[in-house]
């Protein structure tokens, strides 16, 4: 129990439709999940599974509307809670431009901790400190509209970990970038899990993001319709195909072997893995 | 192309006045224009100017800057200069029709048009030497104590700096909407004033829906980050006055009263 970090227990969440005669139409239905302390979790979905509402009880932006959100043992719901929840669970959201809220990128990473009263020196050692993780110590008085998008999200990482959070939703992260920031904000979150060990929220509809995770939580619909480790998760290539995802490219090809009648395993995340487990296979042969 | 536009004019820099506090850059300016508003001879005109082109050597602004931003105001200055001009009464000397040109009216012309371009050119002062966010933030304390009269200062500040945040970023996504127009041929060049403002409403729909979009995921942003208001706030950067600023102080004091002791004595 110690080490669960956020119980979710049979949430359940609508929006309040417009005019009163159409009826809410659920958007998570009794969602249940445990997140233990220091994992690595990525959330999967297609667009309109819940996922994103899901992310957004982590940190008390949404209320349930039905069951209950306990964040480091904080009922989200709790009103006088709300700061101390946000300041433990940050949120990285997927356009970086929208989430930047100054003209210069230290002061933008400053903006949590001043809003949570930190004093002058130690704002400073948080910022140059939230900066250097990220890699973008040298840009702190570059203005951020002139930066790249993968930049821009680094500073947007930089902000959140500021306020030296417990645990990182990541909403997307990546969705708007080029392959490079891509790399760049997937090798961060790495760092974050591996280094300052932070329990680390991934929402992505990326395969190849969520390989890398502990534990893959498949939504559809606003339920939980897989949950488990990658390699497990990745060996149901049909029926992730059916819910609009595919798997990774290896994944898929191992797939497409044995539908040809070769004995080879399917679980190979990477492609070292893969090529590893065709050369045994050949060389078996 | 629209990328070109220099935002809030200013010309970052490291020179003494760049690196003036802003409130002493905001309450010299209005020393400065309370001066000006006080001049009534060339003495004291000369004096005012006098301070103006100190304060413009030190910043090292370039001329063509300053006069560049006079554009927008030679209007103003050339239709004041004329009323005064025809209206005032004193010694005549050339009539034409209804008009009267008399010799008070042309120093009243001068010293106006004097004074209408030494006034923006003193507040060019402030907006060119400091950084839209110091401006703000400036603002922000010296307004401070109206927050006793329930007047949002923070919130207004906060908003002010959230404006100039988004400038640029919309300005490249308007770059973008009005590409994505031309290229399904929208033409914004051509026509009669009508027709262009016209053809600014396909550019400006989409522009609206999505500043309003922007606001909604920034203010979500915001309070992911812990915001709540400016209560309990601190910063990262923290203004204080130095001796710079103590004499600056000193000097824009001594002008006025200078000013206001000519004008005492009508000299």
């Amino acid at each position: 129990m110690d080490n669960t970090v956020i119980k979710i227990d049979g949430l359940t969440f609508f929006y309040t439709p417009d005019d009163e005669d159409t009826a809410p139409q659920d958007v998570l239905s009794g969602v249940s999940l445990e997140i233990e302390k220091g994992s690595f979790v990525a959330v999967l979905g297609h667009n309109g599974s819940g996922k994103s509402t899901l992310a957004r009880h982590l940190n008390a932006l949404l209320l349930p509307k039905g069951g209950s959100v306990t964040v480091f043992g904080m009922d989200t719901r709790d009103e006088a809670l709300m700061l101390e929840i946000r300041r433990r669970v940050g949120m990285v959201f997927q356009n970086p431009d929208n989430q930047i809220v100054s003209n210069v990128v230290e002061e933008d990473v400053a903006f949590a901790p001043e809003n949570l009263g930190v004093p002058t020196p130690e704002i400073r050692q948080r910022v140059d400190e939230a900066l250097k993780t990220v890699g973008m110590y040298k840009y702190r008085t570059h203005a951020p509209h002139l930066l790249s998008g993968g930049q821009k999200q680094r500073i947007a990482i930089a902000g959140v970990l500021a306020m030296r959070p417990k645990c990182v939703v990541f909403d997307e992260p990546t969705a708007m970038l080029d392959p490079q920031g891509r790399r760049d904000v997937m090798r961060i979150i790495g760092r974050m899990k591996n280094e300052l060990g932070s329990t680390v929220i991934l929402i992505t509809h990326h395969m190849e993001e969520a390989a890398r995770a502990d534990r893959v939580v498949v939504m559809s619909d606003g339920k939980i319709v897989m949950d488990g480790p990658p390699r497990q998760i990745f060996t149901h290539v049909e029926e992730l195909e059916a819910l609009g995802l595919t798997v990774p490219g290896t994944v898929k090809l191992m797939w497409e072997l044995r539908q040809r009648g070769l004995d080879v395993p399917l679980s190979t995340l990477t492609v070292d893995e893969c090529a590893n487990a065709l050369a045994a296979h050949f060389a078996g042969k | 192309m629209l990328r070109d536009i220099t935002l809030g004019q200013y010309f970052p820099g490291t020179t003494v006045v760049h690196r003036l506090d802003p409130r002493t850059k905001i309450l010299m300016v209005v020393v400065y224009i309370a001066a000006l508003f006080n001049a009534k001879n060339w003495i004291s005109y000369a004096a005012v100017l006098a301070f103006l082109i100190f304060a413009v050597a030190v910043s090292r602004i370039r001329l063509s800057a300053m006069l560049r931003g006079l554009k927008p105001v030679v209007f103003i200055v050339v239709l004041t200069s004329l009323l005064n001009l025809f209206y005032a009464r004193g010694e005549p000397i050339a009539h034409w029709w209804i008009f009267t040109i008399t010799r008070e009216g042309i120093k009243a012309a001068v010293l106006m048009a004097a004074r209408l371009i030494m006034l923006v050119m003193g507040t060019f002062m402030l907006t060119y030497t400091t950084s839209p966010i110091m401006l703000t933030y400036g603002l922000e304390l010296l307004l401070n104590p109206l927050k006793k009269l329930k007047v949002p200062v923070h919130e207004l500040a906060m908003m002010m700096s959230m404006a100039l945040r988004l400038i640029p970023t919309l300005i490249e996504e308007t770059d973008k909407i009005m590409s994505a127009q031309k290229a399904r041929g929208a033409e914004f060049d051509t026509g009669n004033l009508i027709e262009k403002a016209k053809a600014m409403l396909p550019v400006l729909v989409p522009l609206f829906l999505s500043s309003f979009r922007r606001a909604d995921e920034l203010a979500t942003a915001m309070e992911a980050r812990c915001y709540h208001g400016g209560e309990g706030r601190t910063r990262l950067n923290v203004l204080k006055f130095a001796r710079r600023d103590y004499l600056t102080f000193a000097v824009g004091l001594l002008l006025l009263a200078a000013v206001l002791v000519l004008k005492r004595f009508g000299l």
